[in-house]
């Protein structure tokens, strides 16, 4: 018989951070988001509690936890705020997941250990100004000179490229040709390395307390070993880098439905209209039935991929489901959400003024939704382009 | 240094709590169930200690099956072991009655230091700890905002918070001491801390393993009964200040008012 519910540990891990995110980051968060400015200490302290370290294994100073602890714990952070959220989402599958899926024994040593206390963040740098979707279009370039790796080129919208903490940040770059086809590998670049520039902050819709960056590379040397796996594997490996962070991607999307409704029946409740609470209102209440809907069954597509991959089981197709479906249903409900609140809803301070602006960007970021159906299409044998 | 720390199981601070109309005690079935939250701070106390003087950290907690995942949560911050007074018998105890069960079940294991909060979130009465110490002959410091142990082990000193300041009180060890929230800042249990409580000891005791009489428990050895109760009425008005002139007067009395609830 299937079961979907938690184990004993994920639920406690559930708790804690349930507790954490209503404690700590939510009395503060909207203050950070009103000002763009990055949360360092709320970083400091889910470091502290080995949320960076959750999928790693401790050898690594990891948790020894596995990819559904870590979907659980972006969950009940974006419940209370995506900002974290997707900091510590791309802190963990995008920064250090690479260098510990495909690094050296000597890279994993040298990175992992800060990385997974959270006391330095990674970053990935995938897309470029000229496109994101078509990842095999990639510009930037890597030429071995001696027993250097020289990078050029320019990478968009790259999150936590620039905070005080961040380390590394590995890129993917064209290493040369076979056929037609552009041999692209990724590397190493450490934070600081001349020659890499770290731009201004971008001006966000939404996602305002975390941090994306461009970054642009000009002659940006870094020695040969900074390899990451197999020259010329770059692309298959950032694909199934891609396939795990969407599940991540989905679980912050159920975390945002879930707040939505939080907010929406607690408010519903209290706000009074025509001499009743307005949740007393056939329109509202199906309204907050939906949304309920929308959540759990959006959660249960992430547990099944989550439960496959930790299973070591083919999940390609389920991430996307579960990525395609989540943001779909994150975006869903922060409209509805607004609707409930009224004029409060449109009210920066609302916390679901937030959840609205925050849940666009999943149906965008780490594959767009017609790039989910493009691979669901795939999967299914109608292939596209 | 071995220190027991008391944690008690009480309804969700924020959720709104219910009698139970059958026995007019708490139904704890009825709101989520947490640890008492100035146990916490009792909790992350002892580690601290320990982590500066070594020792083990013992928690003890009285309460029904379902105080197993406080028990747990005690575990997972990081102390070493637990013991776990269970008992149907138990239901219903009034303070003198837990200060008794908890007592013996001290009595079972050794300790240089019984830590506890200062008062439970449900009940509110801050008796416990002084009950406990009375029941052990221990010296008893109260309201601690700083604890410090002698570095030869033999004596605590504590800042003990009062409305005016703090005293600096010293007693011999073994001692009990309960915390206020001002002392420390309580850590969130790691994924690794949570894996790890798992495997960790708690002995089960029940009231034939203490040696405790049913007769001085639970509803039965009760010294105070609650005969009936009604919900609270709902919350009036508040008083406005208004501020007259140039804005002393305003702000005289907001200070009076404030200074009456003892909140400056
Ligand atoms: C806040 C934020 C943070 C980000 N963080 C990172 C990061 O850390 N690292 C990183 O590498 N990237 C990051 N990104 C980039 C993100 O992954 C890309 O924006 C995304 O993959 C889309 O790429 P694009 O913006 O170039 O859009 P394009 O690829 O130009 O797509 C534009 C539109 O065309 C559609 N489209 C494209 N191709 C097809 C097709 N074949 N069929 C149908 N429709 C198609 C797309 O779905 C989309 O609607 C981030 C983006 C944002 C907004």
């Amino acid at each position: 018989m299937p079961d979907f519910r938690l184990d004993d540990d994920l639920e406690a891990l559930r708790k804690t951070v349930a507790e954490f995110a209503h404690e700590v980051v939510a009395p503060v968060i909207g203050d950070f988001y009103e000002r763009e400015e990055f949360p360092y200490d709320i970083v400091r302290q889910m470091g502290e509690m080995g949320l960076f370290g959750l999928p790693f294994p401790e050898e690594y100073g990891g948790m020894g936890g596995d990819y559904f602890a870590l979907c659980v714990t972006l969950e009940e952070l974006a419940r209370v705020d995506s900002s974290v959220a997707i900091t510590l989402e791309a802190a963990v599958s995008l920064g250090a997941m690479p260098i510990y899926r495909f690094g050296t024994e000597a890279q994993k040593r040298e990175w992992l250990p800060a990385l997974c206390a959270g006391e330095a963040l990674g970053a990935f740098g995938l897309t470029e100004p000229a496109g994101g979707s078509d990842a095999g279009a990639t510009q930037s370039t890597a030429r071995l000179d001696g027993d250097s790796w020289v990078i050029n080129g320019t990478k968009a919208f790259i999150t936590n490229a620039g905070t005080d903490i961040t380390s590394v940040i590995t890129v993917t770059a064209v290493t040369g040709e076979s056929g037609a086809r552009k041999e692209i590998s990724s590397i190493i670049v450490p934070a600081g390395t001349p020659g890499l520039t770290v731009g201004k902050k971008y001006s966000k819709v939404g996602w305002n307390a975390s941090d994306t960056r461009e970054l642009s590379f000009v002659d940006v040397r870094v020695p040969a070993a900074n390899l990451v796996g197999e020259q010329g594997r770059g692309y298959a490996q950032f694909l199934s880098i891609l396939d795990e962070g969407r599940i991540a991607i989905a679980a912050l999307g159920v975390g945002l439905a879930q707040g939505c409704l939080d907010e929406s029946l607690r408010y519903s409740r209290e706000r009074e209209a025509f001499g009743a609470p307005i949740a007393t209102n056939q329109a509202i209440a199906f309204k907050l039935a939906d949304m309920e809907v929308r959540a759990h069954t959006a959660r249960l597509a992430y547990y099944d991929a989550a439960a496959r991959m930790t299973r070591g089981e083919p999940f390609k197709r389920q991430a996307a489901i579960a990525k395609l479906y989540s943001s779909q249903v994150a975006v869903d409900n922060a409209r509805e959400a607004t609707q409930i609140h009224g004029g409060y809803g449109f009210m920066n301070e609302f916390p679901v003024a937030r959840m609205w602006r925050d849940a666009k960007v999943l149906e965008i970021g780490e594959g767009t939704s017609e790039v989910q159906r493009m691979l669901i299409a795939r999967d299914l044998g109608v292939d596209g382009p | 240094m071995n220190i027991v720390v008391c944690v008690k199981q009480v309804p969700d601070t924020w959720s709104e709590k219910k009698l139970n109309p059958a026995d007019n005690t708490l139904d704890r079935g009825a709101t989520d169930p947490v640890m008492n939250e100035m146990d916490e701070y009792a909790v992350e106390e002892a580690l601290r200690l320990q982590e500066a003087s070594g020792g083990e950290v013992t928690v003890l907690c009285m309460g029904p099956e379902s105080a197993t995942e406080t028990v747990r949560k005690a575990l997972s911050m990081g102390a070493d072991k637990a013991i776990h007074v269970l008992d149907d018998g138990l239901h219903g105890s009034d303070a003198l009655a837990t200060s008794l069960a908890l007592s013996k079940a001290l009595g079972t294991t050794s300790y240089d230091l019984v830590l506890l909060g200062s008062e439970s979130s449900d009940a509110r009465m801050s008796v416990i700890p002084a009950m406990l110490a009375e029941r052990l002959g221990l010296p008893q410091l109260t309201f601690a905002k700083e604890v410090t142990v002698a570095a030869d082990g033999g004596s605590v000193t504590i800042k003990r918070l009062t409305d005016e300041g703090y005293q600096v009180v010293e007693a011999s060890l073994p001692a009990v001491v309960s915390v206020v929230e001002k002392i420390n800042e309580p850590r969130y249990p790691s994924f690794k801390g949570i894996m790890a409580a798992k495997k960790k000891p708690v002995e089960t005791l029940s009231l034939a393993d203490l040696g405790v009489d049913g007769g001085d428990v639970g509803t039965a050895g009760a010294s105070s009964a609650v005969e009936s109760f009604e919900t609270a009425p709902p919350r009036q008005a508040g008083t406005v200040v208004k501020d007259e002139g140039d804005g002393t007067v305003g702000a005289q009395k907001l200070v009076e008012f404030l200074a009456g609830k003892k909140f400056v």
